[in-house]
């Protein structure tokens, strides 16, 4: 795959999560649908802003615990009954009130390494080249104090001239051309 | 609460809710980041540090000859005899664990409760987790007499046709805190990853700035991200409130299953996780207090965390002095001549100084933090959180050494005297908890910034811009 050249977004700096938030507005009535917000912590208004409702990761969750938990049940299961019966004080070899416990923490185990590994699965990650790191006002503040708006090219609305003006009319700090 | 009438002229004390406040007045989303930052990437180290890193590490070498040793003689180098086949091993693992568990209360049940003081000090606590399970892990390890073999408590294929016994607690133990270990370490691994994007791009050296992206992923708080990564804290939370009740519950199962007078009783899971988690909230004020003092932190771990933390120490511990007169009670109400010598032997057998100690350290004394002004008195509290480990440690020793070594048939009887190869081991962990702290506290940020902006005024979105139209559904934007 040839590695992709030119503009990737437009890359607007805000002060506060309430200006981001408006702007992402703005932009989603605008009619742009690609973009993100990059910000130091969750700001879920902002998510809502560009529509990004649901995430899967709870699905990934559950799935993954249901795995651990028959797995758990079905080794002991088959150890207890086939691989290695043994005679414990003539309690019956499928004793599944004992199994629960085992098949309990590998529920929670498989379950919490599926939330984990999946979060990071569906976000992309590890990840660690990313066109956005290219702005030089990104590393400054992305992870920090400040709010990013970020229209990227790929967008049919999207023109170079076009959505600087429109960016520039949500009153950021900045707004920067960032290249692949 | 504040005297009504006087004015409050404590800066640390909100005048609306009287309450301490949780963050010092004045902070911004930057000051918070230099503040914690720049502990981990100033390229000073304070002389402090080293002093404590070295000393702790002494302590580790002393673990390592302990262990060496127990290697090559076997466990006989420890006091454990018959009857008593369980001695510092098991009473350091239970106290281990149970240190461990106010880490995750502090993380998983508090996060899920909203509380939002813990948002300052559960990264550490978190840490305090991880660190005790290792220390935890270590004694049944070596107790196993041929430590080496160990795996052999997992089940895998093997040439010997041989698989674990499932209908047994000390399997069940193996799975409680196999998961335990993995699940915090991941819990605090995911919480750490947007700090570390911080750290990444606040780093000046090349080799930090290598470092610190290569374990942060590439995090970038793309909001998406952010929105999946607040519902994997949400369920890992909800994941690990069950796990550290089970985690308990299974060690004091271990217990509780067997016949022995003291230990055959239904209270011992209820029980077991009060006391964990009564000495989990007293290490975490052990480490807080000294560091908070050290870092110059008193504006992010403010009076309110010790406070609190305080008040559920009080609370878990009225849950454990509420077990301790059950156990009394149960072995007068039995009307079991075992249960009621055991009890007798307890209070007032050779080893009776033990259970008064149990008695005064984690009943008596901590009465005293019903008093606020003792509450937020750093030195006390310090002392009180000392006072409560001790407490608990001898809690353990006592339903541990008490029941065995004499049991039904007093032919059988016997005694329990630590060597000084015990108590190296065991001074030996408390040093490597240490060292590991020290070592966390040098190279990871130890409160989590990206939570703590959170909580500061300027982090809520201010007026609703405009309700987003919603009806018709919009294509997704590619992520």
């Amino acid at each position: 795959m040839p590695l992709p050249e030119g503009v990737y977004c437009l890359m607007a700096e805000f002060e506060t999560p309430t200006a981001l938030v408006h702007a992402a507005h703005e932009a989603r009535k605008a009619g742009y649908r690609r973009m993100d917000c990059y910000t130091p912590y969750p700001v879920e208004e902002a998510a809502e802003a560009i529509g990004f409702h649901r995430d899967e990761v709870s699905l990934v969750c559950l799935i993954g615990g249901l795995l651990g938990l028959a797995a758990m049940f079905g080794l002991e299961t088959w150890i207890a009954v086939w691989a290695f019966p043994l005679n414990i004080a003539g309690r019956p070899y499928f004793s599944w009130p004992a199994f629960c416990v085992p098949a309990y923490e590998w529920t929670i185990l498989w379950a919490g390494l599926s939330a984990c590994f999946g979060m990071l699965a569906l976000n992309g990650l590890p990840k660690p080249y990313h066109p956005v790191f290219n702005a030089p006002n990104f590393r400054n503040g992305a992870t920090s104090d400040k709010f990013f708006l970020c229209l990227e090219a790929t967008d049919p609305k999207f023109d170079v001239a076009g959505s600087r003006s429109f960016l520039e009319a949500q009153s950021p700090l900045s707004v920067v051309e960032v290249e692949y | 609460m504040a005297t009504k009438d006087a004015p409050v002229t404590n800066p640390m004390i909100d005048p609306v809710t009287g309450e301490y406040r949780v963050i010092a007045p004045g902070h911004t989303f930057k000051s918070v980041t230099d503040k914690v930052s720049r502990i981990v990437l100033t390229t000073h180290t304070p002389l402090g540090w080293w002093f404590g890193f070295l000393v702790a590490g002494g302590f580790v070498c002393m673990l390592t000859t302990a262990v060496t040793w127990l290697f090559v003689k076997g466990v006989g180098i420890w006091a454990i005899t018959i009857p008593v086949a369980w001695g510092f091993a098991i009473i350091n693992f239970v106290w281990w664990i149970g240190i461990g568990h106010a880490g995750t209360l502090i993380s998983a049940i508090l996060l899920l409760f909203k509380q939002g003081w813990r948002n300052s000090i559960n990264r550490f606590a978190e840490a305090m987790t991880i660190f005790a399970v290792m220390c935890a892990g270590m004694f049944p390890v070596l107790h196993l007499g041929r430590p080496w073999l160990g795996y052999w408590l997992f089940p895998y294929p093997n040439s010997m046709n041989y698989w674990p016994q499932f209908r047994s607690p000390l399997m069940w133990d193996v799975f409680a805190v196999s998961t335990y270990a993995t699940i915090s370490v991941v819990f605090w691994y995911m919480g750490m990853i947007p700090d570390l994007a911080t750290m990444r791009d606040r780093a000046q050296s090349k080799f930090a700035q290598f470092m610190y992206g290569l374990v942060s992923l590439g995090w970038r708080g793309s909001v998406r991200h952010w929105v999946r990564y607040e519902t994997a804290s949400i369920l890992l939370a909800g994941l690990a409130t069950p796990l550290v009740l089970s985690v308990h519950s299974v060690i004091s199962l271990d217990f509780a299953v067997a016949f022995m007078p003291g230990w055959h009783t239904t209270i011992f899971p209820p029980y077991f996780v009060a006391g964990a988690i009564y000495s989990g909230f007293a290490m975490v004020l052990t480490l807080a207090i000294p560091i908070r003092k050290f870092y110059h932190l008193e504006d992010l771990i403010t009076i309110r965390h010790i406070d609190n933390c305080a008040k559920v120490m009080l609370a878990t511990g009225m849950i454990v002095a509420y077990g301790y007169s059950s156990e009394v009670f149960m072995a007068w109400y039995s009307a079991s001549h075992w249960e009621y010598f055991m009890m007798w032997n307890r209070m007032f057998g050779p080893m009776g100084w033990s259970y008064w100690t149990l008695i005064t350290c984690n009943i008596a004394l901590p009465q005293l933090m019903w008093v606020r002004k003792l509450r937020s008195n750093i030195g006390f509290m310090f002392l009180m959180s000392l006072i409560v480990n001790t407490g608990m440690w001898f809690e353990r020793f006592v339903i541990v050494v008490t029941s065995l070594s004499r049991d039904f048939l007093p032919s059988s009887w016997g005694t329990y005297r630590a060597t000084r190869w015990d108590y190296m081991t065991f001074a030996g962990t408390l040093g490597f908890f240490t060292f590991m702290f020290f070592l966390f506290i040098r190279f990871l940020p130890m409160i989590p910034m990206s939570e703590l902006r959170l909580m500061l005024p300027g982090a809520k979105v201010r007026e609703k811009a405009e309700p987003h139209s919603t009806g018709t559904p919009v294509p997704e934007a590619g992520d």
